[in-house]
């Protein structure tokens, strides 16, 4: 496969989620939609899922539609077996000689639809090897019912559903590793990626998922301004912030091995992405120092272990 | 050709003769069987059905919802708890309009768990827009799936087909049946010709969109308009059925109903043992009457009333129990339709072969000898009671 990445020609090509949709200025996920989607090949069809979540209800909203692809939503939680018998008719029509062009299948759920209510449907069609992509866009919590905590959400988030008060100091649990648990699906590819810099990382690793044969995963770090408590305008920053203090690395399992795609000139402190963000503020409260230092502390361990992993 | 073969069996045979695009697939007894054919088939090479082996019905049915929108034609096979597990996408596959083939092999809906036959999980799914259609026995459990492509995908009905056989009364119980040339099957059923789906490539669709309230009810009025010429639709492919099969089959199932003036109404296997009832009480000069709901979606009220308008007192037997406090469900469906007679029977409700409970002959006497009480005494009890359980003292 071509390593050739130029952004400008990228983004000449016709845009697959077209503009005029709905969802909030700065928001991660449309820009990892559009983002993923630009990897397919021009003259390539898709068909695109997508889970129940702010994507679904802002893009497809009778009458109008802002995918040139044909496009298909059924439930919150069930995502990855849509897509799936989506796969296994064309599977079957083509087998009959009812259909001849190619297709790719491309799942966009949200990390509720994902880590959590769509986890069994998506693990189910991943250990059953359709020939397919599940992008998750982790926003780190329920972001269309109105910022819920998720088992996406990170130690000490505030959200509506694990709030800031005098017996709790927002949410007690760490993030789920989904990534590391689609990895042990032991598909053909599975990568975590984030929207930074000129998006080669998330295109590359898009053109692999989707022009890999088999069932692969993508997990894409998208920051929700509003469920994050930011200015919209920020999202750029934020998002370096997140790979550079090493909280949302960047890395790819292909057949098995694992490989770092990003690694940080100089590994910032976990504080600054925290003190860029609403949701984490009562962190910086006097008396709760030691919140961050167990958020950092989490964050090693979790890169050491990457590196590892990597042979870093 | 005739041969023997158990409900399950007979099912399977027809999706084999029908070789669908997709198969969805996951256990539950007691149609898990179903599913072992087809996968047996698939194996052997017989058909070249895709067989999703998912990880739940929820999956099965989700599978099915995406496959026949990207347009194929998509079956399954379930159960009880499994058909509940669907709940959900039963209401995404109707309102979508993807006239999907499920077969269902009723049994009794969990709690507590039991995996014996009766009807509460499919009355459970009465109104998630699918047709509903009923067998008595394995040549009409056979039949009906074998009827149910050219009804729900038929242009101005395109709704999704449940056909329903009693577990283990009917999907294992080996009997006589008589099968359909595999190419008379073929071309009965034909292929599946969808004006738009996710696959043709000359243009693109978006299905299961964001709905409010700007378009959402004429979605529904659109719906329900279906489901109400499902009813000319059902008939229309019964009598293309008999020209092939000889077997007639309408809405319901009027068994020495002409001059009956006491009837029973039920829907499945327990019609048989109502017929041989009926028999027995006509020798003895009682005029016995039973009817047999074949189709409960759409839901023939107008028939059913016409088919009552002579008779004095009927019984309305449930096979699950609505918690209603106030009848079952075919109880409710039935005395809404006689409202309009002039002159309506006595009517009550008896729930009863809940979980697996057997029901006889015998009980079928002793229901017509109340109906007949009820006439000559002018009253009639208490409307709505059960049939068939013992009491707190009888078990103690």
């Amino acid at each position: 496969m071509s390593t050739v990445y130029n952004l400008k020609k990228e983004v000449e090509k016709p845009f697959r989620l077209t503009g005029g949709h709905r969802l909030c200025a700065g928001c991660g996920a449309g820009i990892v939609v559009a983002g993923v989607l630009r990897a397919l090949d021009e003259e390539d069809k898709a068909v695109v899922t997508n889970a129940t979540g702010c994507l679904e209800v802002s893009t497809f909203f009778y009458p109008y539609t802002a995918y040139t692809d044909s496009f298909i939503h059924s439930a919150f939680e069930n995502a990855a077996a849509t897509c799936s018998g989506v796969e296994a008719a064309y599977k079957a029509l083509k087998r009959r000689g009812k259909i001849d062009e190619n297709y790719k299948f491309i799942t966009f759920g949200g990390d509720g639809g994902t880590y959590d209510i769509g986890f069994q449907s998506l693990s189910g069609a991943m250990e059953r090897g359709h020939d397919m992509v599940y992008v998750c866009y982790d926003n780190e919590a329920y972001m269309n019912t109105g910022v819920q905590r998720a088992s996406s959400t990170p130690a000490f988030s505030r959200t509506t559903t694990s709030p800031v008060g005098s017996a709790q100091c927002g949410k007690k649990q760490s993030k789920k590793d989904l990534t590391e648990i689609m990895v042990a699906h032991n598909i053909p590819y599975v990568a975590q990626t984030a929207p930074v810099g000129n998006m080669r990382d998330l295109h590359m690793k898009s053109r692999k998922s989707i022009y890999t044969e088999g069932a692969a995963f993508v997990n894409i770090l998208a920051p929700c301004p509003r469920g994050w408590d930011y200015p919209m305008a920020k999202f750029a920053e934020i998002t370096q912030l997140a790979v550079d203090t090493c909280i949302w690395p960047m890395f790819e399992v292909e057949e098995g091995v694992w490989r770092l795609t990003y690694v940080p000139k100089k590994k910032r402190p976990v504080e600054e992405f925290l003190k860029s963000q609403g949701r984490f503020r009562h962190m910086f409260e006097k008396g709760n120092e030691w919140m961050i230092e167990e958020a950092q502390k989490d964050v090693d361990k979790k890169w050491e272990r990457l590196l590892e992993r990597t042979g870093g | 050709m005739i041969t023997c073969l158990s409900g399950n069996e007979a099912v399977a045979y027809a999706i084999k003769q029908i070789n669908p695009d997709v198969m969805g697939a996951f256990p539950i007894t007691p149609s898990t069987e179903i599913t072992e054919y087809v996968a047996t088939y698939v194996c052997n090479g017989e058909i070249n059905t895709e067989f999703v082996p998912v990880e739940s019905e929820h999956s099965s049915m989700s599978v099915c919802i995406a496959a026949q929108a990207a347009g194929a034609r998509a079956v399954c096979a379930t159960s009880a708890c499994g058909l509940a597990l669907m709940y959900e996408l039963l209401y995404v596959a109707s309102s979508s309009r993807l006239p999907i083939t499920l077969a269902c092999v009723n049994r009794a809906l969990s709690g507590p768990i039991n995996i014996n036959n009766d009807h509460s999980d499919s009355m459970g799914a009465r109104d998630a827009g699918w047709i509903q259609i009923y067998a008595e026995n394995n040549q009409e459990a056979y039949d009906n799936f074998i009827m149910a492509m050219p009804i729900g995908e038929s242009p101005e009905v395109r709704l999704p087909v449940m056909t329903c056989m009693d577990g283990f009364i009917t999907s294992h119980s080996v009997e006589n049946i008589e099968l359909l040339d595999d190419e008379l099957v073929k071309n009965f059923v034909g292929e599946f010709t969808p004006e738009h789906y996710l696959l043709k490539k000359e243009n693109p669709l978006s299905v299961g969109p964001y709905d409010l309230s700007a378009y959402y009810m004429e979605h529904k009025v659109q719906e329900a308009e279906a489901m109400k010429a499902a009813k000319a639709r059902i008939l229309t492919v019964a009598r293309e059925f008999e020209k092939i099969s000889g077997r007639k089959y309408d809405l319901i199932e009027e068994y020495r109903m002409d001059d009956a003036e006491l009837a029973v109404i039920l829907i499945g296997s327990s019609a048989g043992t109502a017929k041989a009832a009926v028999d027995m009480l006509r020798e003895k000069g009682i005029k016995a009457g039973a009817i047999k709901i074949r189709v409960f979606r759409p839901f023939p009220g107008e028939e059913l009333a016409k088919a009552l308008a002579n008779t004095k007192a009927v019984a309305v037997m449930d096979k699950s129990e609505g918690f209603s406090a106030n009848g079952g469900p075919l109880f409710a469906e039935t005395r809404s339709a006689l409202y309009d007679l002039k002159d309506r029977p006595y009517l009550i409700n008896l729930v009863y072969g809940l979980g697996g409970r057997d029901v006889k002959t015998g009980d079928f006497e002793m229901i017509f000898e109340r109906l007949a009480g009820i006439i000559k005494s002018g009253e009639t009890g208490p409307v709505y009671s059960h049939m068939g359980h013992r009491s707190k003292e009888a078990i103690l």
